[in-house]
């Protein structure tokens, strides 16, 4: 059935459809209306949850962890400084192997206080061991609420799982969106069934300590977990597709790559703008294309790599700075491209901090920047290289 | 892609009109929209703004609005020259006023209807005679989305608004 949801709101309505357990999360904007509404559908008996209200984002998670181990399937949400809060839990989760699923509003971390959307909250987590996906839009968002708990559960994976949904630009614009049925639902994602709990017939130690010794089998194993995650996900892809009749394209999102010269690297809902404005360029004669990073975590290095191996330059667009270095998207393209031999030159540009709007003009310039070989290693789009502000 | 920039007050629902229209214009399989706040923090009384995109194909470009087609103004003191500059050629804008001396405006006295109807915001209003003036979604449309999106308890008072100042801003 189609409504007209923000993506906040089409979250929520997937999460609904994924029946999740237990819901424990403290609200933060751009993030709240998740939350809102899916107190709402508890309270109104449209999802049978068990809601837990708490008192911070760090026992938010750790309430999600606790019914993980309890072998139950856990949803919470946050933002920003509430994800900076979680952080010590975030690594608990990834090494306990619980496979719960937050959904992360992208926004801005203080100071300068601002609630406006950047990404530099998730990507500051990318080594905490979570899968890390960017939604683009609100259908999107719904599919991935779905396919989170498909992948984050499945046997061989079994690792935790972070929805990202670019603050107000996505959490809070409507579209329109396919809500699929219950039954469609129930058909795609099997109930949660894990030895991973606490369980009174078949004892055994849970969230130990692990020495010298063993430690580094266990982060051996969770790095492993994390690769055997991409074939789950083109499976739960497929699967998807069978069912919903939308298909998705595994870690990345190519756009009239096959032939262009000049590509642009990004992540997030910025990218429907610059696969418009590739558009617009192809009219005029340039060979534009976009490529959309998915999934963060695992990261798509081969996928990426073979897309721009012919192209003359690439630009990577984030809404992330590493400070003293570069972009951290930035930094982990150029890691895949070196490795796979591709000497393609690369930059770097960095915009939307705090939630500043990312014009036509703006992405036209990344282009034309890159194509005459003029554009800076690292640009910040709207200021000039040394301007005294 | 017509695009519509709403100009309001914290509290007049100037967003709830930009949703409706957005909701009543994407009902039809073919057509497609996007609606956002101004965002940020939200208080009563502050100027807000917020942005409805129709296309008939699906709307990539998530930027704010630089030129629109319509300029839809809930309260007139928001009103100021420059606003003529966010306009594409051809672009109106519609104000909530009974003050004729903006001529070179579409000038509707909403305030007055939404007082007849005993509604205490004019958003439903200003819908209502954007529709009518422009014809860009249905009155029956609306009325869809009002029984879709709004609280059951003002849906229809909020229909009337629609249905009268349709047909009255039909009538300039």
């Amino acid at each position: 059935m189609e409504k007209f949801l923000s993506g906040d709101e089409a979250f929520a309505e997937g999460i609904r459809l994924a029946c999740p357990d237990v819901i424990s999360a403290y609200p933060i904007t751009p993030q709240t209306i998740v939350v809102e509404k899916l107190s709402e559908m508890v309270e109104d008996g449209s999802l049978d949850a068990e809601f837990i209200h708490v008192e911070s984002e760090h026992s938010a998670l750790s309430c999600a962890m606790g019914a993980s181990a309890a072998g139950v399937r856990a949803f919470t949400a946050t933002s920003s400084q509430g994800l900076l809060y979680m952080a010590e839990c975030l690594y608990y989760a990834s090494g306990g192997r619980f496979p719960i699923v937050m959904m992360n509003a992208n926004r801005s971390t203080a100071l300068p206080w601002n609630i406006y959307g950047d990404q530099r909250d998730s990507l500051s987590q990318l080594d905490s061991g979570w899968i890390q996906a960017y939604a683009e839009n609100a259908q999107e968002s719904l599919d991935l609420a779905l396919m989170s708990y498909y992948i984050a559960e499945h046997k061989t994976v079994s690792t935790p799982f972070m929805v990202n949904l670019d603050g107000f630009i996505l959490t809070h614009t409507y579209e329109k969106v396919d809500v699929p049925t219950p039954e469609q639902a129930k058909r795609f994602l099997p109930p949660y069934e894990t030895e991973n709990k606490l369980d009174l017939d078949n004892p055994k130690n849970m969230a130990f300590s692990a020495g010298p010794d063993t430690n580094y089998i266990f982060k051996y194993k969770e790095h492993a977990a994390m690769f055997r995650a991409v074939p789950v996900i083109e499976e739960a892809e497929t699967k998807f597709a069978e069912i919903f009749g939308r298909q998705y394209s595994g870690l990345i999102d190519a756009y009239k790559t096959e032939d262009a010269e000049y590509i642009l690297i990004t992540l997030g809902s910025i990218a429907g703008l610059c696969r418009e404005i590739a558009d617009t360029l192809r009219e005029a004669g340039v060979k534009a294309g976009v490529l959309r990073i998915r999934y963060m975590r695992p990261f798509p290095a081969k996928e990426i790599a073979e897309t721009v191996r012919y192209a003359k330059a690439v630009a990577v667009l984030e809404k992330d700075i590493s400070f003293g270095n570069e972009g951290t998207v930035f930094t982990n393209v150029n890691s895949a491209l070196h490795s796979a031999g591709i000497t393609v030159p690369a930059y770097n540009f960095i915009g939307g901090l705090g939630g500043r709007d990312i014009s036509h003009q703006d992405m036209i310039s990344i282009f034309e920047k890159i194509q005459s070989g003029t554009a800076n290693h690292v640009s910040f789009i709207g200021i000039e290289e040394g301007e005294n502000l | 892609m017509t695009e519509i920039l709403w100009l309001g007050r914290g509290g007049q629902g100037a967003f709830t009109a930009a949703k409706i229209l957005g909701a009543a214009y994407a009902a039809n399989p073919e057509s497609h929209a996007l609606a956002f706040p101004s965002f940020g923090p939200e208080r009563r009384g502050a100027p807000v703004r917020a942005f409805t995109k129709l296309d008939s194909k699906p709307i990539l470009d998530r930027s704010q609005t630089e030129k629109a087609d319509f300029i839809m103004i809930l309260d007139e003191t928001l009103y100021s020259a420059h606003l003529q500059n966010l306009l594409k050629p051809g672009g109106k804008i519609l104000i909530n006023t009974r003050n004729a001396e903006l001529k070179q405006l579409i000038p509707f006295d909403g305030d007055s209807l939404a007082k007849e109807l005993k509604l205490p915001v004019v958003n439903t209003v200003m819908l209502g005679a954007l529709a009518g003036i422009s014809g860009i979604v249905s009155v029956e449309n609306l009325h869809q989305a009002i029984a879709d999106y709004m609280p059951v308890k003002i849906q229809e008072k909020n229909k009337s608004a629609v249905q009268k100042a349709a047909e009255e801003a039909a009538a300039l």
